[in-house]
């Protein structure tokens, strides 16, 4: 043991000592790679508070001072903020509960109740996951056009209530892992399959239920080539249109463009922090694991 | 339930009663699937033999759309490269990186649920705001990645108003959202049973050993997975290019069209000339382009992807 000592390189053979040294790089590597990952809303939000000669200015303005608070009134007053706000919470929290009603519904029926052909339509709605959304976007389209539904909300709402397939697939998932044993013993107590996924099912699975409302909500909020399609009336737009729209009549103002774009992008980011476990428990769910 | 079924009689009005019951709930997805996914599908592939304006009924005009697509549409030509050099670059760095950041963040070190949640975060920031950040991160002479540049004496490239630097552009906005793919490795990573990393310890393996001949293999239907999501993914790169290009950064699409993108062509096809039937000739390339990759891809998949088991369910 002693010879150690003596020999080069005998910090490589102490254990400890070596997975300290690889710890300690891990860490260092994480936190250089962490502040490059944070700094671009880092400077969106301190772009967002400059005044214009601060955002033009070198050496770069980190911190601003003055504090320009005025960028965000300015900013959202510049175009129908609370109109494009409304839009987009129609087009959000609608879908939301449409997606959690009829995937729920249509899962449960996959996974709870057999029925001929089940498997067999199982298999093509993994299928329909698949398949680009560009192939059907124009017959969709002309569907729409022909039903007079361009310049409504209906487009973005009415699809999400027949249960979307990646949504079917991940609840399904998680119904199959509650115990038979629940719903048998309703189905003695003389409890119908609906009534057994709307007082058994739904209240077990609310976990399940909350990842698909978080996505449902964060793909909506996000969506900008839907409204771009079917919202042509600026009294319609969402925020995500509404924001394109904004700069594309205003000179270039990255104060303003910046303050306006946290904004819109302010519910996604407190999602993230207040349903990160529920964005990890997707993954899980769909059966991502090794 | 089998144990619920008894008697022969019974079990037929149960087997019906389900039957019923099974269809009935999944009723709402049998009528989104023929209106939203079977009958498009068709009709697509009807329209893209015909030229379709919408206001006037479609004209069969058999496989003309596809022949100029092929032969004269050089806009076609260039959308389809800008993709695949898209593609060719950001689906080898999203997997390998994901890898690579999942890696050290399953070790045990201090901060690991801070680290996941700050490499994760840009990951779910998507949409016109995020292409906006972008837009500003890189400006020539103010934006973020320039003067950090700066700071080590490099002269930055003009990203987005230069046709060499404006789809690296894309790709380093995408990989500001690897934390996506690096969170389904993690959850992989964590699925390994740590009884294996003991074993091959005990047999002498080195750490280095034993990532290449466990955790690889063991991750390697995840890495699959990751690949396949990211070839579509990428294949169907749209806001931002759109965003961007509307923006204002160049006339067409970016410098020298170097940001028409295959879908961004689709898209002007097809709601700005109002030619549906064009539109979805492209559509089926895309469609094919798409299978044909992933069928390679599950072709090559036998030789490196290991399976514990069947796999059950998922993808």
């Amino acid at each position: 043991m002693q010879a150690h000592r003596a020999q080069p390189f005998w910090w490589w053979q102490s254990r400890k000592l070596r997975s300290y040294l690889s710890r300690g790089t891990v860490f260092t590597v994480l936190l250089l790679g962490s502040v490059l990952f944070l700094f671009p809303l880092v400077w969106m939000l301190s772009t967002s508070l400059k005044t214009n000669e601060q955002v033009y200015r070198v050496p770069t303005v980190w911190i601003p001072n003055p504090i320009a608070w005025e960028n965000y009134p300015r900013a959202l007053s510049r175009m129908p903020f609370l109109l494009f706000l409304r839009n987009s919470c129609i087009t959000s929290f609608i879908p939301v509960i449409g997606a959690v009603l009829s995937a729920s519904m249509v899962a449960y029926a996959f996974a709870r109740v057999p029925w001929p052909g089940r498997n067999f339509w199982f298999m093509v709605l993994i299928a329909t996951m698949m398949l680009p959304g560009q192939v059907t976007m124009i017959p969709v389209y002309v569907l729409y056009s022909k039903l007079k539904w361009i310049n409504t909300f209906l487009p973005l709402t009415v699809p999400w209530f027949f249960g979307g397939a990646f949504y079917v697939f991940l609840l399904r998932q998680f119904f199959l892992g509650i115990p038979q044993e629940l719903s048998d013993a309703a189905f003695i107590d003389g409890c119908s399959h609906l009534g057994i996924w709307w007082r058994i099912i739904i209240p077990l699975a609310k976990p399940a239920l909350a990842t698909v409302a978080v996505f449902t909500f964060l793909f909506t909020w996000n969506d900008f080539l839907g409204p771009l399609l079917y919202l042509r009336e600026e009294r319609l737009y969402t925020l995500q249109v509404g924001l394109q729209y904004f700069r594309l009549q205003h000179q270039v103002n990255w104060q303003e463009l910046m303050a306006a774009s946290l904004v819109v992008l302010m519910p996604t980011l407190v999602i993230f922090f207040l349903g990160q476990r529920y964005f990890v428990q997707g993954i899980t769910l769909t059966g991502l694991k090794g | 339930m089998p144990d619920l079924r008894t008697a022969p009689t019974r079990r037929s009005a149960r087997f019906w009663r389900d039957a019923f019951t099974g269809y009935g709930m999944a009723t709402p997805w049998f009528i989104g699937f023929l209106v939203f996914t079977a009958g498009p599908i068709v009709l697509s592939l009807f329209y893209s033999f015909t030229a379709y304006q919408i206001t006037t009924p479609p004209r069969w005009i058999g496989l003309a759309n596809y022949r100029i697509l092929f032969f004269d549409d050089p806009k076609f030509r260039i959308s389809l490269y800008n993709t695949a050099y898209y593609a060719g670059l950001v689906v080898p760095l999203t997997v390998i990186n994901g890898l690579f950041l999942a890696t050290l963040m399953n070790q045990n070190i201090p901060c690991r649920a801070l680290f996941r949640t700050i490499y994760y975060l840009p990951s779910v920031i998507s949409g016109v705001a995020n292409a906006m950040l972008w837009l500003w991160v890189l400006n020539p002479r103010y934006g973020l990645i320039n003067t950090m540049l700066s700071w080590f004496g490099i002269k930055g490239p003009p990203w987005l108003s230069s046709a060499e630097w404006a789809k690296p552009s894309l790709v380093v906005m995408s990989l500001w959202g690897v934390g996506g793919t690096m969170i389904i490795y993690l959850a992989g990573l964590q699925g390994i049973p740590q009884h294996l990393h003991e074993a091959a310890e005990i047999d002498g393996a080195n750490a280095w050993q034993r990532y290449w001949r466990i955790t690889v293999p063991m991750l390697s239907p995840t890495i699959f997975f990751n690949i396949i999501t990211t070839i579509i993914g990428s294949f169907q790169v749209f806001t931002q290019a759109y965003v961007w290009v509307e923006s204002g950064v160049g006339m067409g699409a970016g410098p020298r069209d170097s940001l028409l993108f295959y879908v961004l062509y689709l898209f002007r096809r097809a709601f700005g000339e109002l030619q549906m039937g064009y539109a979805s000739a492209m559509a089926w390339i895309l469609f094919v382009i798409i299978l044909v990759l992933t069928l390679v891809q599950f072709r090559i998949a036998r030789y490196w992807v290991h399976y514990e088991t069947a796999p059950e369910g998922g993808i």
